[in-house]
């Protein structure tokens, strides 16, 4: 009963999931992608206090030292992801869509685009009006920044993806200087509704406003699931010939 | 021989890129496709393969410096045949790529049928039903068949998923098919929804107007109405009959909703308001609020401070008619209808507009209660200007009050009520309402009430902001 279909999107709620073992599973399904496991992948979930750095990071945007994150409970990782620093945390939505960028689909900012747009549009079903900072890539309100993004490409095959403040406690912000930029307010959806709402309502949201953006069919299935199919094609991938992707995209 | 390793171009209008990182470094051997480089743009850090197996001989652009598309960035001194890095390769694995992104899965069971872009929200493709004992393995565990959003549904329509078949893939039951099954099975699943009763419409007709308290008289002087001259043409109905004159109470209100309908050119209209922030807020706070004020914290005051707002931002709603001309009041006194056993009072909350919404809400708690209790004064039923009831909390969807003379209109409000709706071409549930307001089309005209109704509507569904 294989899963098919060149549109279809797995989707999965993983729930509160520590940043090595989501990291471990996003390179696990990137590598099989690369061995022609064709399903997409939409990773949705929540990570346990966590500050990361992406490669354009600069150190100095962490304010405090690693002996106090550690006192706190803050786990502290480097990553090969874009942007700058970022705080990951409960209340916090984390999405990772790994996807297999198509033909048509081979464009980093409209890919960046479209990640906004999926969030803008789930928050203005909660009467939350998101827009963008053409200087500045994420979800902005008249509040401040209510989602961040940083993504990996490799062989046109994303990871990593965006992190949406829902009830997140922000005080961690004051650890950072989010993502490097000075002089602009972190918010969530709680600050604006007055009131938490359940992250995995949002997480089902999401997947409402995911699937039509990005043209997929989202197919749910849970964590369990996405690792059994997982290892179904593992098994018999073996030998399949390594992927070539455009070394540049044809000016149009 | 010499192959260039130059900056692709991710994306349309992207012209320039960063190199963030080597990954290999001078005098290394590179392997065609490996890992190359990484180069970021807006938030995206790309991994760049090599485009060509040897060593790598010179690398031209450090980390850290940006430059524009095809620079190149380095030389790798190659073995094998002749590559192009800056334009597809001639050889045949470049087809396996667009093969690749064309054709999808090799081989598959079940056709696949294409998202329909005007149904986003039916995202699973259609089994075809010849395949039942594929299915039927699945259905037995449904909590993995189905989304939490779709037993939501069901749960709120105490529905048993059981009952339904999914059409979805391998048996998934989709959001369209709990409601098809809503829709067949209406009358259970809406047995929070109020069925037509005739007492109510009685009690929708008396329980607007401004009746004088018992005793007193009506500010507005007004003709015996209720004179043999009406009565006259009614016909009357013979067999057998009781006659029980009418309270004091009665005859006022008998007399001021007929005068009302008399005066006024009586038009409706009827707006739906997502009341989810009011429930929420109100849901959050509503202890803090019972505590500090020791009162219950009803939707109410909600309603009052839109409305009173709103009349201060369209001047005629708080105006009334005097012969030929329209005198507009300046401060919004705010009635509101009360029904009691007997019939029903409109007591007014005076200078509503200059009271914060905890203020509108402990005004209109002590005027209820005295209005039961039978404690108010004359003056606490004159000189509203603009009135508000609640037909809803009797079960209307909404109603079509009277306007309380001299007064230009009136807010009837229906049942707070959980109903599914459309949002962003989605089903979600939410807590909706009814607002009916009347309005007197001699000096409102229904593009103006509409307006009014639409900023309203803005007010109740953008509150972000605790009353406290």
């Amino acid at each position: 009963m294989a899963m098919t279909g060149a549109n279809d999107c797995i989707v999965v709620w993983c729930g509160r999931l520590p940043y090595a073992e989501a990291l471990d599973l996003q390179m696990q399904i990137c590598g099989l992608k690369k061995r022609g496991f064709d399903q997409d992948v939409l990773l949705l979930l929540e990570h346990p206090p966590t500050i990361t750095l992406g490669r354009n990071a600069k150190r100095d945007h962490l304010l405090v030292n690693e002996a106090l994150l550690s006192s706190r409970g803050v786990g502290l990782w480097n990553v090969d992801r874009g942007g700058d620093i970022t705080y990951h945390g409960p209340g916090q939505l984390v999405g990772y869509p790994i996807l297999l960028l198509r033909a048509g689909e081979r464009d980093v900012h409209r890919y960046m685009r479209k990640l906004e747009e999926s969030l803008i549009s789930l928050l203005a079903g909660y009467w939350i009006e998101g827009t963008r900072d053409p200087k500045f890539t994420g979800v902005w309100t008249r509040n401040g920044k209510i989602a961040a993004m940083g993504v990996h490409i490799s062989r046109w095959v994303t990871r990593h993806g965006f992190a949406l403040n829902v009830n997140t406690d922000l005080s961690f912000y004051d650890l950072i200087v989010p993502c490097g930029i000075v002089g602009r307010n972190v918010t969530s959806m709680e600050k604006h509704l007055l009131h938490a709402i359940e992250l995995e309502e949002i997480a089902d949201r999401y997947v409402l406003e995911f699937g039509p953006v990005f043209d997929r069919n989202m197919i749910r299935m849970n964590e369990s699931e996405l690792r059994d199919e997982l290892r179904r094609f593992d098994g018999k991938a073996g030998e399949v010939d390594e992927h070539i992707a455009p070394r540049s995209m044809p000016v149009v | 021989m010499a192959i260039k390793v130059t900056m692709p171009q991710m994306g349309e209008s992207i012209f320039e890129g960063t190199i963030t990182k080597w990954l290999k470094k001078v005098g290394d051997k590179v392997v065609r496709d490996e890992p190359l480089f990484e180069i970021s743009t807006d938030k995206v850090d790309s991994e760049i393969p090599s485009p060509a197996s040897g060593i790598l001989s010179q690398i031209l652009v450090p980390e850290g410096k940006t430059v524009q598309i095809n620079t190149v960035l380095a030389i790798i001194n190659g073995e094998g045949a002749e590559e192009k890095p800056a334009a597809i390769t001639a050889s045949g694995k470049v087809a396996a790529q667009e093969i690749l992104e064309e054709a999808g899965t090799p081989e598959t069971e079940i056709l696949p049928v294409p998202p329909q872009s005007e149904k986003p929200e039916l995202p699973l493709p259609v089994v075809p039903p010849s395949k039942p004992a594929e299915i039927a393995p699945d259905i037995r565990t449904q909590d993995i068949r189905t989304s939490p959003l779709v037993r939501r549904l069901a749960r709120e329509n105490n529905i048993d998923l059981s009952n339904i078949r999914g059409t979805g893939l391998e048996g998934r039951i989709t959001k369209e098919d709990v409601l098809n099954y809503l829709g067949q099975h209406s009358p259970e699943a809406s047995a929070g929804l109020p069925h037509p009763q005739p007492a109510r419409v009685e009690q929708l007709e008396t329980a607007e107007g401004r009746p004088a308290a018992p005793g007193t008289t009506p500010t507005v002087p007004q003709p015996p109405l209720l004179a043999s001259k009406v009565h006259s043409e009614v016909p009357t109905i013979a067999g057998d009959s009781e006659t029980v004159p009418m309270t004091t109470m009665r005859k006022a209100i008998a007399e001021h909703m007929v005068l009302s309908k008399r005066t006024s050119a009586h038009v409706n209209t009827v707006f739906e308001v997502d009341m989810s922030a009011i429930v929420n807020l109100r849901e959050a706070h509503k202890a803090e609020f019972q505590k500090r004020e020791g009162i219950a914290l009803t939707y109410t005051p909600f309603f009052a401070k839109a409305l009173v707002d709103n009349v201060r931002e369209f001047p005629v709603f708080n105006s009334s008619v005097s012969g030929e001309n329209i005198i507009y009041r300046k401060p919004v006194n705010l009635g509101i209808a009360v029904a009691l056993d007997t019939g029903l009072i409109v007591p007014v909350v005076n200078d509503a507009h200059l009271r914060s919404t905890t203020g509108l809400a402990l005004a209109i708690y002590d005027l209820a209660e005295r209005a039961r209790s039978k404690r108010l004064k004359p003056e606490e039923v004159q000189n509203g200007t603009i009135s508000m009831t609640n037909p809803g909390s009797f079960g209307a969807l909404f109603g079509t009050p009277i306007i309380s003379q001299p007064q230009v209109a009136i807010l009837g409000i229906g049942g707070i009520e959980k109903r599914p709706v459309v949002v962003q071409d989605a089903i979600a549930i939410r807590p909706m309402v009814y607002l009916s307001l009347t309005f007197d089309h001699r000096v409102i005209d229904g593009a103006v009430a509409d307006q009014f109704m639409a900023r309203l509507k803005e007010r109740l569904q953008g509150w972000n902001r605790w009353i406290g």
